[in-house]
């Protein structure tokens, strides 16, 4: 079995935020709660112009040119997401055709709730490892919805992750890769409705932590390695509270789970979250460092990597934008009137 | 009338999804999208080009009363914007607040969402400018 | 190529007509057209009309309004150049008199834009610009205009009072046109507070959206000369007309109108004039920034110097040249295929000395420009009392 890994990765987060405190305010919400409550502050919030497709073709592209590679080298693109722009015609097909990947390419769009992203690292690697095909792109990407007034409108936002999977100049191997699942209905939405649904207080132990930790257990028994053996961990961040709990209960410290922390001031990217998170942390690794990850999505799953970190990240990170300085620069707030408008959530004429 | 007939839409993917233009072998010049006849020497001899993703604002305006499938967006800035290679495009700069831009600003095109045929149509994407 | 004089002109009130068709509204026009030129025969019809088919659903208009004034059989087309259509309506008649495929030739000038939304109105319009390289982008004609503007206020320090003072004399002008669509004053003060429409263009630095047609009565000029029952004979000494790269950024400087030059230095060489010649001119001021533009492109002032006419005076009613005592597009209206051809009715009327509070003093040589898009088209007339 050959090694294969990450070749280039790259990110894309919208530049607009808005404050919980804003949206709180609308609902007569109690925002210092929610703040404490969920460890969010601000989340990103896409315009009408920003979409699945659109943050993935830039994501993308930022992988590509981490990776150094011809696009028409990309034979597989999977694209996981809760809010592909179609519901019939694959993202992929778009975000392939923007590349200059087509026409010798395998696409698929999946969907695993949040874990979606990871989902498609998943296939793009097996496939890779597998021989099939020279390179594979898994992307997960997101413009989340959350209903008004509802818990999950606080930390429904918006972001994408590529990585360019292959056997060949890879700044970070896969050295082992599980996946956790059963059937357990803690969030889910019903074809031709609006918005999710979720089971309140049965998304937390019985969903997100039962599986990550499921994930978590097979991934450490199967690398053979313990949380102290990492420089880094990310889990999957639907709110800033739940991937410390599920990391520090694991073992992990602090200072390896705050790289790819990003929750607090993003928000959950749903199909992007734990791969933005892993982006974070590769724009600072160093050769050698190994990486924990395990997604979480609801219905339920989690998938689980280790990686090595190579000496080649030192001379592709600098080669597109840093995760941390998406997050941070350049941000324009929106008050909830706009945020509502650019989330077609005002009723507007027929 | 629907400017979004998918098949139309599908034909310019290469110029909207891949910035792809045409240089005439004689005389250099970039046409986008690529045409019969060069407009500067008249040539008919083209090679495929992609267009630089870097570029500058040449001059622009702040649309406040838009048409119908804008309406939503406005304001929002309409920029003549030349591209390194010295080609000109006409583009919206996304991004950017409408007061701070200026002639000169540097940009670079980035793959956006441009219209769709209302709720139920195709989407059409293409490029917008925004700043560095 | 034979002289052409024209014979007769009709022309109504423009504005918001609810209650009429585009049929009647042509029909009208060309019937006071006939009656002041004193035929009801003519050999064929032009009919400039930008978009019969977005407006309302009706192409194929030089055979239907042919059948409208009774007369079918008659050889008729209908001529488009966007905003130009009527300008280019009135060429190809004159071409034909000119050659001798006709001796008297109705042109006409139609547009009924109020039988569909502002939203249809404003998508119609803009298929004059480039639909792929510009109007997909979300380019709209004030956007166009106003990047042309900001490009001549960069270039030469144009200013937006400076704009507003077209609107302003315009509008003076249009008080006294019986037949304009908006005839009130209007300060800068007004202009300068209205709504932005695309920055730096305020709505009423705009023109509008009108119901108008026009229609003129050419003939050869001997025949013309039988017809003339003792009034002054107008004749069109020149004709020009260019293009130019249709998209906006294709042009070499977006502060120049480089198919009007080229149109007018066809046409003064054809007349044998030079611009100090020329008395008064009806320009193409669909937006403010164009009249000023189109005063330099013409020659009747260097580049950079165009924003200071209106505010000298200069091209008012009474000043050295006056320009648009119509009232132009602006206060007149611009029923978009109409307008060229109601400019050379301008100018006829002032020729003949029948403009009455709008008389220019003098008047023996007149200039009408009239423009496609955001100037890929052009076409400009002369038109001179004949001896």
């Amino acid at each position: 079995m050959r090694n294969v890994g990450i070749v280039g990765y790259g990110s894309y987060i919208p530049r607009r935020r808005i404050r919980l405190a804003d949206i709180a305010r609308v609902w007569g919400a109690d925002a210092q709660a929610y703040e404490r409550g969920l460890e969010l502050h601000e989340k990103s919030v896409p315009g009408r112009d920003e979409d699945t497709i659109t943050m993935s073709v830039t994501a993308a592209r930022r992988a590509l040119a981490r990776a150094g590679i011809d696009p028409r080298e990309i034979g597989a693109i999977y694209i996981g997401s809760e809010s592909h722009p179609y519901a019939v015609k694959p993202s992929g097909t778009t975000v392939a055709h923007a590349l200059g990947a087509v026409p010798e390419i395998h696409c698929a769009d999946l969907e695993f709730a949040c874990k979606a992203g990871s989902e498609g690292m998943f296939l793009a690697s097996a496939l890779v490892k597998a021989g099939e095909v020279r390179f594979a792109l898994g992307i997960g990407a997101d413009t989340s919805q959350g209903a008004p007034g509802d818990a999950l409108e606080y930390s429904a936002a918006a972001g994408a992750a590529a990585f360019i999977f292959g056997a060949e100049k890879l700044v970070a191997t896969l050295d082992a890769q599980v996946s956790f699942m059963t059937d357990t209905p803690d969030f889910w939405r019903r074809e031709y409705m609006h918005y999710p649904r979720h089971a309140g207080r049965f998304t937390g132990e019985p969903a997100y932590f039962a599986h990550t930790f499921g994930a978590a257990r097979l991934l450490l028994e199967k690398s053979g390695l313990a949380p102290k053996d990492f420089a880094f961990a990310v889990f999957h961040q639907p709110n800033g509270k739940f991937p410390m709990r599920a990391g520090l209960s694991l073992g992990f410290t602090r200072k390896q789970l705050e790289q790819g922390w990003l929750s607090p001031w993003l928000g959950n990217t749903y199909s992007g979250a734990s791969p933005i998170g892993l982006t974070a942390i590769l724009d600072v690794a160093k050769p050698g460092d190994k990486v924990f990850m395990v997604s979480y999505g609801s219905g339920a799953g989690s998938d689980g990597f280790v990686w090595t970190v190579t000496e080649r990240i030192d001379e592709v990170r600098a080669l597109a934008p840093h995760t941390r300085d998406l997050l941070d620069n350049g941000k324009v707030y929106v008050d909830y009137g706009t945020y509502a408008k650019l989330r077609g959530k005002i009723r507007m004429a027929e | 009338m629907s400017g979004l007939n998918p098949a139309r839409r599908a034909r310019e993917f290469p110029v909207r999804y891949r910035l792809e233009a045409a240089r005439r072998r004689g005389c250099g010049h970039v046409v986008v999208p690529a045409r019969l006849v060069c407009p500067a020497c008249r040539g008919r001899a083209w090679e495929t080009v992609t267009l630089p993703a870097e570029g500058k604002v040449e001059t622009f305006t702040v649309i406040h009363v838009g048409p119908a499938e804008f309406r939503e967006d406005t304001p929002y800035v309409l920029a003549v914007v030349e591209l390194a290679d010295g080609t000109r495009i006409t583009t919206q700069l996304a991004d950017v607040d409408p007061a701070a831009v200026g002639a000169g600003m540097p940009v670079r095109l980035e793959f956006r969402r441009i219209t769709a045929d209302g709720e139920a149509g195709v989407i059409a994407y293409g490029h917008k400018a925004v700043p560095v | 190529m034979r002289e052409v004089a024209i014979i007769g002109v009709g022309i109504h009130p423009w504005g918001e007509l609810w209650g009429d068709s585009l049929r009647t509204i042509w029909t009208r026009a060309a019937l006071a057209a006939l009656d002041d030129a004193g035929v009801d025969r003519v050999d064929a019809i032009t009919v400039g009309c930008m978009s019969g088919g977005m407006f309302v659903g009706q192409e194929h208009l030089g055979a239907l309004l042919a059948d409208e004034l009774g007369m079918a059989g008659t050889a008729a087309m209908r001529v488009e150049s966007a905003c130009a259509s009527g300008g280019m309506a009135l060429r190809a008649g004159f071409a034909e008199v000119a050659a001798g495929l006709a001796d008297i030739v109705l042109v006409t000038g139609v547009e009924k834009m109020t039988d569909v939304s502002g939203d249809e109105a404003t998508a119609a319009l803009a298929t004059a610009a480039d639909a792929e390289t510009e109007v997909f982008y979300g380019a709209t004609f004030p956007g166009l205009y106003a990047m042309m503007a900001r490009s001549h206020m960069a270039k030469y320090g144009t200013t937006a009072e400076q704009l507003a003072a077209v609107a302003v004399k315009n509008h003076t002008h249009g008080m006294l046109n019986p037949n304009a669509q908006y005839r009130r004053r209007v300060t800068v003060d007004e202009v300068l507070g209205s709504t932005m429409v695309a920055a730096p263009l305020h709505i009423l630095d705009c023109s509008p959206i009108t119901d108008g047609a026009a229609a003129v009565v050419i003939a050869e000029i001997s025949v013309a000369r039988r017809l003339a029952k003792g009034r002054p004979l107008v004749k069109i000494s020149g004709v020009g007309s260019a293009t130019d790269r249709m998209a906006l950024h294709s042009r070499a400087d977006m502060a120049a109108l480089p198919s009007t030059t080229l149109a007018a230095e066809r046409a003064y060489a054809m007349a044998q004039r030079k611009p100090a010649d020329v008395h008064l001119a009806e320009v193409h001021d669909c937006f403010t920034i164009a009249e000023i533009m189109v005063l330099e492109a013409l020659g009747f002032c260097r580049p950079g110097e165009g924003a200071a006419q209106a505010p000298s005076g200069r091209t008012a009613l009474g000043g050295e040249r006056p320009v648009n005592t119509s009232g132009g597009l602006k206060s007149k209206g611009h029923p978009v295929g109409a307008t060229g051809v109601a400019q050379v009715i301008e100018i006829v009327t002032q020729l003949r000395g029948e403009a009455g509070e709008r008389q220019v003093k003098g008047a023996r040589v007149g200039l009408t420009q009239n423009m496609g898009g955001t100037g890929a088209s052009s076409v400009v007339h002369i038109l001179e009392v004949a001896s």
